[in-house]
């Protein structure tokens, strides 16, 4: 094969983005998104997590892929995103209590997420390193993406606030979220936003504004 | 020290995990097999009855496993692993055994068990059961009654997909519609019975 049939580094990164989004183009993924979006700041921190085992094990699978046998291979994948998923977890108990506690069971539950077994059987396994990264970069930047703006809209409604965070290095030495600006908006809160209910309707209008865009562009091109 | 019998009260966690702390509406517990399979109500049922029984297995197995084994070692941080291995391996031979001596439990509901090893409801009971400290009667019961919330819910949202779709109404096809359906489930659920205190 040569190398300039094969799709280059930046398609498989922007893939992963807008066309193939894994919450709003696949419907997977869905438990996590809808569960710790109850703000912006818990947003970011379930994303950064989900990222770190995504890229980690989509590196192992396609570091093994010529070693796994194939028909074994879904409980060989689910030891090896287990293992990161309990890296991670460990690692926020320590350093980022606050988080851990706002995430919950939902640290653990990343062994389950339906993203990172998909992208272990359809990409990593078939793929070289360096693509298969890439690709898990990009999937995790779609699905960041997504939760921050669940998490926005949710707090923005909810508290009539929205808290703007980036994950640094604080004075004391320790990770944790800075705070770049906060805005306020002049109307009632709605706390039902922020109860469970708040996160349905959020993202049925999300889906339902994708569909109908996506349908608007298709009849433009023809 | 481990117990064995419920220290705690049994009627607060059965209302607790049917009810108030519902695994689908209220915890976002089990939302793919959600919109996967509440289009007909038959195989929500299919879906339910097999999801109740591995709830309340995997309760009944993970248990003596975290406290004898997990907890006295020190090794609580495996608890992930552990749990995914059982849960994975218990479905494959249940899946096993029903295909060899059931054959038409197995037709029924024998495509329901592989997709729930990656429930993500399953696994949430049992890290649940052991982030509370429940005993093992109080777990197992809180597994099972769970999974009852899990099947009613099921039932209601494919009862009302189904009327829906017979009606012909465009705004509620496709996921957007089940989350729609969800949205409205979950506001009942929270007002009605978000005033129950124990």
């Amino acid at each position: 094969m040569k190398l300039d049939e094969r799709p280059s580094l930046s398609s498989e990164f922007t893939k992963g983005i807008i066309k193939n989004n894994a919450v709003f183009c696949l419907v997977l993924g869905i438990c996590p998104t809808l569960a710790v979006t109850t703000s912006f700041e818990n947003g970011m921190g379930m994303g950064m997590a989900f990222t770190f085992v995504l890229i980690g094990s989509n590196l192992v699978i396609s570091l093994l892929r010529n070693q796994i046998p194939p028909i074994i291979r879904l409980p060989i994948f689910i030891v090896i995103i287990a293992t990161f998923v309990t890296i991670i977890d460990i690692l926020l108990e320590a350093y980022m209590p606050p988080l851990y506690e706002a995430l919950g069971i939902f640290v653990p539950l990343i062994v389950v997420n339906c993203i990172v077994i998909g992208r272990a059987e359809a990409y990593a396994s078939k793929n070289p390193v360096i693509p298969s990264i890439a690709d898990a970069l990009g999937v995790s930047v779609g699905f960041i993406l997504v939760l921050m703006l669940i998490g926005g809209i949710r707090e923005l409604l909810g508290t009539g606030k929205i808290k703007f965070v980036m994950l640094w290095l604080l004075e004391n030495g320790q990770p944790g979220f800075l705070e770049l600006a906060t805005l306020n908006i002049p109307i009632e809160p709605a706390t039902v936003m922020i109860l469970p209910p708040g996160a349905f309707f959020t993202i049925a209008s999300l889906m339902f504004l994708f569909k109908f865009m996506g349908k608007k562009m298709r009849d433009r091109r023809g | 020290m481990p117990t064995f019998l419920p220290t705690e009260n049994i009627f607060e966690l059965v209302i607790t995990a049917i009810f108030t702390k519902n695994f689908l509406l209220i915890l976002f517990l089990g939302l793919c097999s959600f919109l996967g399979l509440t289009k007909d109500s038959n195989s929500s049922i299919g879906m339910s009855m097999a999801v109740t029984f591995v709830m309340g297995m995997a309760s009944i197995l993970t248990w003596p496993i975290f406290h004898f084994i997990l907890v006295p070692l020190g090794l609580e941080f495996l608890q992930t692993i552990c749990f995914i291995l059982i849960i994975a391996s218990f479905v494959q031979l249940v899946e096993f055994i029903i295909r060899k001596h059931q054959p038409s439990l197995y037709r029924s509901l024998g495509i329901y068990l592989p997709l729930i090893t990656t429930n993500c409801a399953v696994l949430g009971v049992v890290l649940l059961n052991a982030q509370q400290n429940y005993s093992y009667v109080g777990s197992v019961i809180y597994g099972v009654s769970a999974g009852l919330g899990f099947g009613l819910v099921m039932l209601i949202a494919s009862g009302i997909r189904e009327k829906l779709w017979q009606r012909g109404v465009d705004m509620f096809e496709g996921f957007t519609g089940a989350f729609l359906v969800a949205a409205i489930l979950s506001l009942i659920f929270v007002n009605y019975f978000g005033v129950i205190t124990f």
